[in-house]
């Protein structure tokens, strides 16, 4: 089936994220539509899924007008998705997901159950998934779950499949199988509109590339050109992608953690026996795909979980057991993986987030009373040092953009006498420009001397910043391999192959 | 590295789940075993309550069925001691087995429970007798109302509406019943008037917190105050002084032939009024109708999570608005229950805060329309076990006992329900 | 950001209506706009709205009302003559009973209902500041009845049972009060912080526990119940640790609305002064940022709910110290521990806005005594028009469409802007 959207313009209030936006996808294409974080291809995708009414412009269907009221007619006219966060009822099982909407009944309402079955295993055999359609989402893994949402909207005979983001949480392998599957949809006809901001697979998958940049189409590429043309178009100028530092001067051993476990609320064993130094001056990466225990550690790491076993020593004193407060009064700075969630308090003013973590004691609390008169000094000065972009320092945290957000978090976690520097995710959903600018940040930091560790789902960023890389995978590290060690090897070890094994493999 | 270098290659199936699992020991389930387990010993044993050969005595009949079962005597004494011997090996052996990492089965549960039941009538019966169908018969009855309550509260919260306005659902059929029965003298059309009630109630309830956003328990406080406000004001100024609005028929017990004469069930489950016996087939209904249909799929993917139900098509807030409206007939036809049920008679505020007692019904059990049940017959049976003691002559003071059902609910939320999940969009609103 | 230096503060690109912004360059504009369309405004249009429906069901459940109506086509004006008197016999009888009486004969006993509004503002207020410091924290505290009756048990004991001299009697008593209550809260924060156990839930419950543990005690000899006698009654609180009356015997007014007043000061010192304020907001605004920034969210539940639990408990003391001295039975909260919850929300859990709230609460409560005195129109009017304000105040946007007011945000037209002068709209174009 032909999609065409033309001249699609969708605003939200005085911001217009789509911005007359054209664009068609032939008949067993993959088109791939490339852009940064924030340059409006979930919104013009929610667009054509009917989730959103754009103010202006129509889309085509074989070249004839459709009107959507919400996503029930999109899917009607054979347009699927698959969503980035998974539209998938975590209690519910796979069967019951993937009937959800239409579902069959029989004899006096009676849902029917077994129809569904056969639909999910007819499907998943088609592609040879192997996938048990009793099986509750929340059991499976993520990779399983992406192909559950496959399953889903090809079970609505969909002939238009847009994929949002749909690497984001898949192993290089994964990613390399997701790959096949697209291209065996695409030669039985089916259309794709591959989103994505990562160079590297449009260039590998994409018969043809639309790149967007702040919600207007600013051309179009072949698969043929360039990362760094690419690149430059996406972001509307030329982009360095590595970050400058010199070789590290390493100033010996500042943490130490030794045989660290964690178990968590559901009694599951996330990270497994972990054992790793970190020396002063320099960065060590912890890669690996979203949710094999990267998280669990950092947390451990700043006594979040409950459940820790083994030794945690920074500077040869113990850290383990004791509460964040001690931890962070021991010198540990820490920039959550969620900066909303974990990192900041949106309603908050940017003084306030900036004594977030220092509110029991000097210099912003004396004798029980807020420094008011200190924090005001202090926020003004940080909102100049890090070029935070706000209406000053009583405006809200919650109403800055992403990037001054992080820049908020950095701000109050550097300003702090660190002994460690852990940085969870430091750049995720962030702009290029926030992101050299967060990169340039914790160089700094290391080279003046303090030991960071920076855990990161994507490899060029762990690639950029790294000096020693420690993969970790279904809780355990797989190896910790210099900086420079090839991109494949570090895919490989994502897969849980040890370091040696993979070397040697190539 | 190219991408793509398998083509030929089979897909390699779904990576086998492997999730490693920790042993961690919960203790408390023994914790809680051995808290009762020593109450039993001290009041069994240590009180000493029956030293001089009281029996016990257990009525298993009541005069007019028509098989007789004859009385169970227990020597109080000796029944405690055994009991409470019995139960402190329990707690010891659920304590053996946490130790050992294996599972406590339910069935140790059920028991123990029964045991100490047993152990506690025995006890609090010593020298007098227990009339057995009596207590089960006012459980049941005084459920009824808690039950309708809860599964309104299910029904709604499934959705992802927080209900806490019960309590006004409750009132308000209450109230509309009485009068409308009084007026037209017909009590069919009392429970009609009260379903329609407990659903405007939740109209509101719906309206203001899926269309205005409002915080869905703040809602439900308010319209609690308004809905007690408003029956107050109108009892005062139009029912008390004229009385021919407030005086409706009550229900009759129906017997029903056959199984009302089943020993022990059948005076307690078939000789009942209509609107116990319409309990049962809502109980079996809203099970059905949320497990087993289409439409009870949809109420709990949008009370989970409403983006994927919006996304395959499902109109979100119409199937909230439905499932809430549908949860105050079932708690407004309850309130019935008070005047047509029961009383005869509508009374300021005569629902009693039963509408928090069905909330707490709802989250011991576990948003289930059928534990929700079993939680609400729990709650009926200690008030009612108050009542045939203080007739008895009770040993523990009847504030005591009127407390259990709280207390109980306290420790509940506090041990058991702490893991039990709510919906995950509970309370939570959707904004696209 | 370049907007900062345009002239009339835009309105950013949050699509959520209702969502008042503050521009620190324009804040002035910005006031005004909050009065006309924001929240100030809806505040005092809740109020119109609430009175006008509880007009309504005064006329409508009027006798002669009902009566006119029946010849309303032969002779109209009598029917709205009769609504009228209903309705302005009853406002003006809830007016002269809560403010100013201009039938008294001289000025001291026309200002009396103003002090008897005072006097039930009184626990109110009280109350409705343990009930907002809790949403604060992001708690719900609905357990106001069994605070207060636990506190009032603990100071109504301390008050009739203890001897002591003056003044420090009375001390000792407030302290016992407080400490009742902060107990009977804090059980609460400590099963929230070490189980996870909803305080909504446990707060209804430990409503029905204090309630039956009290009527134990109050008729349990040697315990509450006042010697020699077989009602579950206290005996009268001894004169020593009664407050003491502020304007002499005339008014009913007592000193316990300086405690109110100095707990009004430190609610407010505490929100917005202190650190421990500080990590009780935190909390409340987002407790999972708040544990990774080191604050102890369990103590923090365990504190504030202690704190609110006292806050609560000071509405028992003043009741049995103050208002009631002659000793007290079970229904002594006179569910003030759920009107509290309403006056938090109408004064928006910020405390001299609970103040301004419960004075406007314990007018009604005032009037409304008059008001039934004088017209016979059942107090029960005035939960019904107190429930109305908060769920009106709750629903700005329903507010909006009943008096058409603009939407504050929306009151200059949206200037667009290229949307290449802002980076910072990630969150919205997702």
């Amino acid at each position: 089936m032909k999609l065409e959207l033309r001249g699609i313009t969708k605003r939200f209030g005085a911001l217009v994220a789509n911005n007359n936006i054209s664009l068609t996808v032939e008949s067993g294409e993959i088109h791939a539509l490339l852009g940064e974080n924030g340059a409006g291809k979930s919104t013009l995708m929610n667009v054509l899924y009917g989730l959103y009414v754009a103010e202006e412009g129509e889309i085509l269907l074989d070249d004839k007008v459709q009107k959507f009221a919400g996503p029930g007619d999109a899917m009607k006219a054979g347009i699927g998705m698959v969503h980035q966060h998974f539209m998938l009822v975590p209690v519910f099982t796979v069967a019951e997901n993937v009937v959800l909407g239409h579902e069959q009944t029989t004899f006096g309402g009676r849902l029917d159950l077994s129809a569904a079955r056969a639909k999910v295993r007819e499907v998943s055999d088609r592609f040879g998934f192997d996938i048990d359609p009793d099986a509750l989402i929340e059991d499976l893994p993520v990779g399983v779950q992406q192909r559950v949402e496959i399953i889903k909207a090809l079970s609505q005979d969909a002939q238009v499949l847009v994929f949002d983001e749909p690497t984001a949480v898949l192993t290089p392998q994964e990613t390399d199988e997701l790959m096949i599957i697209m291209r065996q949809l695409a030669e039985s006809g089916t259309s794709i509109v591959f989103i994505t901001h990562k160079l590297r697979e449009v260039r590998a998958v994409a018969d043809r590339i639309t790149v967007i940049r702040l919600g207007t189409v600013v051309g179009e590429a072949s698969p043929t050109a360039t990362n760094a043309e690419l690149a430059s178009l996406m972001v509307g100028r030329a982009v360095e992608l590595t970050v400058h530092k010199n070789s590290p001067e390493l100033r010996g051993t500042a943490l130490s953690v030794q045989n660290l476990s964690v178990v968590d609320s559901r009694n599951q064993i996330v990270v497994n026996n972990v054992s790793f130094d970190v020396q002063a001056g320099e960065v060590l990466a912890i890669a690996g795909v979203q949710g094999n225990g990267q998280t669990e550690l950092t947390e451990a790491l700043l006594g979040l979980q409950h459940h820790v076993t083994g030794s945690i020593e920074l500077d040869g004193k113990p850290l383990r057991g004791y509460s964040v407060r001690h931890i962070l009064d021991s010198g540990v700075g820490f920039v959550p993986e969620d900066r909303t969630e974990d990192g900041l308090v949106a309603d908050f003013s940017i003084a306030e987030n900036l004594m977030l973590d220092r509110s029991s004691g000097a210099p912003f609390v004396k004798a029980g009373n807020l420094q008011l008169g200190f924090r005001a000094k202090f926020a003004a000065e940080k909102i100049a040092e890090f070029d935070i972009r706000s209406q000053g320092s009583e405006m809200e945290a919650g109403r800055l953009s992403g990037g001054n957000q992080q820049k908020v978090v950095l701000a109050r976690e550097l300003s702090r006498n660190l002994r460690l520097f852990v940085a969870a995710q430091p750049t995720r959903g962030l702009d290029v420009g926030s992101i050299e600018f967060v990169h340039t940040r914790i160089i700094e930091t290391r080279d003046s001397g303090i030991p960071v560790i920076v855990v990161s789902t994507e490899l060029d960023e762990v690639v950029a910043l790294a000096d020693r890389i420690a993969v970790m995978y279904r809780g355990e590290i797989v190896g910790i391999v210099p900086g420079n060690t090839p991109r494949a090897t570090l895919g490989l070890m994502m897969a849980g192959e040890p370091a040696p094994a993979a070397e040697a493999a190539r | 590295m190219s991408t793509i270098t398998q083509d030929s290659a089979p897909l390699p199936s779904s990576a086998p789940i492997v999730k490693l699992t920790a042993q961690v020991r919960s203790w408390k389930i023994p914790i809680t075993f051995g808290a009762f387990a020593i109450a039993s010993v001290l009041l069994f044993v240590g009180l000493g309550r029956g030293q001089r050969g009281e029996l016990s005595t257990f009525r298993l009949s009541e005069a007019r069925d028509f098989i007789q079962l004859p009385e169970v005597a227990l020597p109080t004494f000796v029944t405690g001691v055994v009991v409470a011997i019995v139960l402190v090996l329990m707690a010891v052996a659920s304590a053996w087995l946490v130790y050992r990492h294996r599972k406590i089965p339910i069935v140790l549960t059920i028991v123990f429970a029964l045991l100490f039941l047993i152990g506690f009538l025995a006890w609090a019966a010593s020298g007098s007798t227990i009339p057995v169908p009596g207590l089960l018969i006012g459980t049941v009855t005084l459920s009824a109302p808690l039950i309708f309550g809860a599964l309104g509260g299910v029904l709604s919260e499934r959705a992802g509406v927080v209900n806490v306005a019960i309590e006004a659902q409750l009132l308000a059929g209450a109230f509309s019943s009485a009068v409308v029965a009084s007026a037209t003298g017909n009590p069919y059309l009392g429970l009609l008037a009260a379903m329609v009630a407990g659903a405007l109630v939740s109209m509101v309830l719906a309206a203001f917190a899926l269309k205005y956003l409002v915080d869905q328990v703040i809602v439900g406080v308010v319209l609690n105050v308004l809905v007690i406000g408003l029956t107050s004001f109108l009892y005062s100024q139009v029912l008390a002084p004229s009385a021919n609005l407030n005086s409706p028929d009550v229900f009759p017990r129906l017997n029903i032939p056959l199984l009302s004469e089943i020993p022990i069930i059948g005076p307690v489950l078939f000789r009942q009024t209509i609107i116990v016996y319409v309990m049962y087939v809502a109980v079996a209904l809203v099970f059905f109708g949320l497990f087993r249909t289409k439409w009870g799929l949809r109420v709990r993917a949008v009370g989970e999570h409403p983006q994927a139900a919006d996304t395959v098509g499902i109109n979100v807030n119409r199937t909230r608005f439905i499932a809430v409206t549908l949860g105050g007939v079932v708690s407004g036809f309850g309130g019935a229950y008070f005047t047509l049920g029961a009383v005869g008679a509508f009374n300021k505020e005569m629902t009693n805060g039963m509408g928090f007692i069905a909330l707490a019904a709802v989250i011991f059990g576990q948003w289930h329309p059928i534990k929700a049940t079993l939680a609400a017959l729990l709650f009926g049976f200690a008030t009612n076990l108050q009542n045939v003691l203080g007739i008895i002559g009770s040993p523990v003071p009847s504030e005591f006992m009127l407390m259990l059902p709280y207390v109980v609910t306290i420790f509940a939320v506090a041990g058991f329900v702490g893991r039990s999940r709510a919906p995950a969009a509970d309370g939570k609103p959707y904004i696209k | 950001m370049s907007d900062t230096t345009a002239a009339a503060p835009a309105p950013g690109p949050d699509p959520v209506p209702g969502a008042v912004k503050k521009d620190g360059s324009e804040r002035w504009t910005q006031a005004l706009r909050d009065i006309t369309g924001g929240s100030a405004m809806i505040s005092v249009l809740a109020v119109v709205l609430a009175l006008v429906v509880g007009a309504v069901l005064i006329a409508f459940t009027n006798d002669r009302v009902q009566e006119t109506a029946g010849y309303f086509f032969s002779r109209p004006t009598d029917l709205v003559g009769a609504v009228w008197e209903a309705v302005a016999g009853a406002y003006s009888a809830l007016f002269q009973g809560s403010i100013y009486n201009f039938r008294a004969p001289n000025f001291f006993n026309a200002i009396r209902p103003l002090t008897e509004t005072l006097t039930f503002a009184t626990p109110l207020i009280a109350a409705g500041l343990g009930v907002g410091l809790a949403f604060r924290v992001g708690m719900f505290n609905i357990g106001g009845r069994g605070q207060m009756l636990i506190a009032a048990g603990a100071a109504g004991w301390v008050a009739f049972a203890v001897e002591l001299p003056a003044g420090i009697h009375l001390i000792v008593a407030i302290v016992a009060g407080l400490l009742g209550g902060a107990i009977w809260g804090g059980i609460v924060g400590l099963l929230k912080a070490r189980t996870g156990a909803h305080e909504v839930i446990v707060t209804i419950m430990l409503n029905f526990v204090a309630l039956y543990l009290i009527q134990f005690l109050l008729r349990t000899p040697g315990a509450l119940q006042a010697p020699g006698s077989n009602n579950p009654k206290t005996p009268p609180m001894a004169a020593t640790a009664v407050f003491p009356e502020l304007f002499g015997p005339r008014y009913n007014l007592h000193a316990g609305f300086l405690t109110v007043i100095a707990a009004t000061i430190f609610v407010w010192w505490l929100l917005s002064r202190s650190n421990l304020g500080f990590q009780f907001r935190a909390v409340g605004q987002n407790p999972s940022a708040a544990r990774v920034a080191g604050i102890n969210v369990k103590n923090v539940y365990l504190y504030a709910m202690a704190i609110s639990g006292a806050l609560v408990g000071l509405a028992g003391i003043n009741q049995v110290l103050g208002t009631v001295t002659t000793g007290f039975g079970a229904g002594i909260d006179a569910g003030i521990g759920f009107d509290a919850i309403t006056v938090a929300l109408l004064g928006r859990s910020k405390p001299w806005g609970i103040f301004a709230a419960g004075i406007l609460f314990g007018a009604f409560k005032a009037g409304g005594f008059a008001m039934q005195a004088a017209e016979g129109v059942p107090i029960d009017i005035v939960v019904v028009v107190q429930a109305l304000i908060v769920l009106f105040i709750a629903a700005p946007p329903l507010v909006r469409a009943i008096f058409h007011l603009p939407t504050p945000g929306t009151t200059k037209g949206p200037e667009i802007r290229d949307v290449k002068t802002r980076k910072t709209n990630e969150v919205v174009a997702k």
